[in-house]
């Protein structure tokens, strides 16, 4: 399994970089992981969503999908693009230590 | 009043909501489970069931929108009641149903187990623009009846240009009948002689063809062989209608000039309209093996009204209903749930040319090459004939023998290892093993 380490901590993540043992994380590993991720500046909305994405993992064991965060979060899904582009669910979950949401099929 | 645990004392009410194929899967193995035992009502808010699996072919003329209706009671164990009304809302605590009946009144039902199986609807109104092109005939899709019909005519009359295929966001039902389409229409426009005038694109929000790495790269093999463009991780944000464009929440754009478009789903409306019953998007969570609700106790679900991690798909509620069966038996006596689903979905895969692809797999195991159900069977992620035929002949079994809910000979509710070849890597493939 590969590491990586943040905020002077090693940590163990899969291939794709989610953290394999949630527990392992904490807020102040959340700005390294972003900026690793290509985010510089983690504003409130942005711990707003994170917070909600781990409060959720606790809740359910998985991540929300995109639209149940725009749903649920209180950040519409325009706003959650502009602040995790590309994959909002998939990059809040990586910077909030939580396994890639489970996508269905 | 009956509560858990408790052994029923008269016959137990169970209410199923949904006469589609989950339903009426449900019901009927219910019924043959729990005998007199139980009074089984259920409840549709019409009476005509369709068969949806052949709504893909609507587009292309190759089936007569009738042919695909045929009334729901015909396929209900006659030991089964039928109510034909709305669901307004489940009053989950007091374990009662309200609706308005086929009569323009309310009704109220009671239930000591509640089966949720009224799918999954679409949702067009949640992407801007969407609900407002599909009704200004500037934007299509193929999953309703309606829909399909009105796509054949727009298909008949396309003679040039590009045609895309957009995915808004999954879970959607029969996840694989978007690239079905374009490989149908890929068919369809070389058997008229203008395919070399057609563009044809599939755009996905995944970042692949499909969900699971070694079946979304044979299908985009396929989509390449066939000359279909992939555009991955397109989540559409707006569609404008009026300028035949879409657009993704990441600001890229693709012009159409004729759209077939999956809306987003969720779960029937009054699942929101019942505190308890569901999640955020209207599907009710269940335990992923024993399909009990995880809200409560008395509530179970199964087909495409679940938040399951599995294909919402007939194969599913087919592979379901008999875990449920068991459990709400097992949950009427007391007794400890012990059916247990473990995520199996087949699917045909219709590549055109008379020819089709077979996926298997279950929450563990990914799509594999292959034979199912064993090692003489058909083919697994290759195209051929025989699977084309197997598509063919399953509307029979469907209605004759999936809807009444009979077991069929070496198809039962376990995903079979055998006949798979595991071309996982050896660590992950041990794992798998190990599990079964």
């Amino acid at each position: 399994m590969p590491t990586a380490t943040y905020a002077g901590r090693q940590v163990t993540v899969n291939d794709e970089g989610f953290f394999e043992h949630p527990q392992d994380w904490t807020e102040a590993m959340a700005p390294e992981i972003a900026a690793s991720a290509g985010i510089d500046h983690l504003g409130e909305d942005h711990w707003r969503v994170i917070k909600f994405m781990r409060t959720q993992y606790e809740q359910t064991g998985s991540g929300p999908t995109v639209r149940l965060l725009g749903k649920s979060s209180g950040v519409s899904v325009k706003e959650l693009y502009a602040l995790f582009p590309k994959g909002p669910a998939k990059l809040a979950a990586k910077i909030a230590g939580i396994p890639k949401p489970r996508g269905c099929i | 009043m009956r509560g858990t645990g408790a052994a029923p004392t008269g016959p137990a009410r169970v209410v199923v909501l949904g006469a589609g194929t989950g339903g009426t899967i449900a019901a009927n193995r219910l019924r043959r489970t729990l005998g007199d035992t139980a009074l089984i009502t259920v409840v549709d808010r019409d009476a005509q069931h369709v068969y949806q699996p052949g709504l893909l072919f609507v587009p292309f003329g190759r089936v007569d929108p009738s042919a695909l209706l045929r009334p729901r009671r015909r396929f209900l164990h006659p030991g089964v009641g039928f109510a034909e009304g709305d669901v307004d809302h489940v009053d989950v605590p007091g374990r009662r149903v309200h609706l308005t009946g086929a009569d323009g009144r309310e009704q109220v039902l009671d239930y000591d187990v509640l089966v949720v199986a009224t799918g999954a609807v679409l949702v067009p109104e949640e992407t801007d623009g969407l609900a407002a092109a599909l009704a200004n005939g500037q934007a299509h899709t193929f999953y309703t009846l309606e829909a399909a019909a009105e796509l054949a005519g727009a298909l008949a009359g396309f003679t040039a240009g590009r045609l895309v295929v957009n995915v808004v966001d999954l879970p959607i039902k029969c996840p694989v009948a978007p690239l079905e389409f374009c490989f149908l229409a890929d068919h369809y426009f070389r058997r008229r002689g203008i395919r070399d005038r057609v563009q044809l694109t599939y755009a996905t929000p995944l970042d692949a063809a499909f969900t699971k790495p070694i079946a979304a790269r044979a299908l985009a093999d396929l989509l390449k062989s066939k000359g279909v463009e992939l555009v991955t991780e397109f989540n559409t944000g707006s569609v404008d209608g009026a300028a035949r464009r879409l657009t993704s929440y990441d600001g890229r754009e693709l012009a159409y000039d004729l759209a077939v478009v999956v809306p987003l789903h969720a779960g029937a409306g009054y699942v929101a309209r019942s505190p308890g019953l569901g999640d955020a998007l209207g599907f009710v969570p269940v335990d992923e093996h024993t399909l009990q609700s995880t809200q409560d106790p008395h509530v179970f679900a199964l087909g495409d009204s679940t938040d399951l991690p599995a294909s919402k798909a007939g194969s599913v509620a087919h592979f379901e209903g008999e875990v449920l069966a068991e459990n709400v038996r097992r949950h009427l006596c007391g007794q400890a749930l012990a059916g247990r689903f473990d995520g199996h979905t087949n699917c045909f895969i219709e590549t055109g040319g008379g020819k089709a692809l077979l996926i298997d797999f279950n929450y563990d195991t990914e799509p594999l090459p292959g034979h199912y159900p064993a090692r003489i069977g058909l083919p697994l992620l290759r195209e051929s004939r025989l699977n084309h035929l197997g598509k063919l002949a399953f509307e029979q079994l469907y209605w004759h023998a999936l809807l009444p809910g009979r077991d069929l000979p070496g198809i039962g509710s376990p995903m079979p290892l055998r006949g798979k070849h595991n071309r996982l890597p050896a660590a992950a493939a041990a794992g798998t093993t190990k599990e079964k």
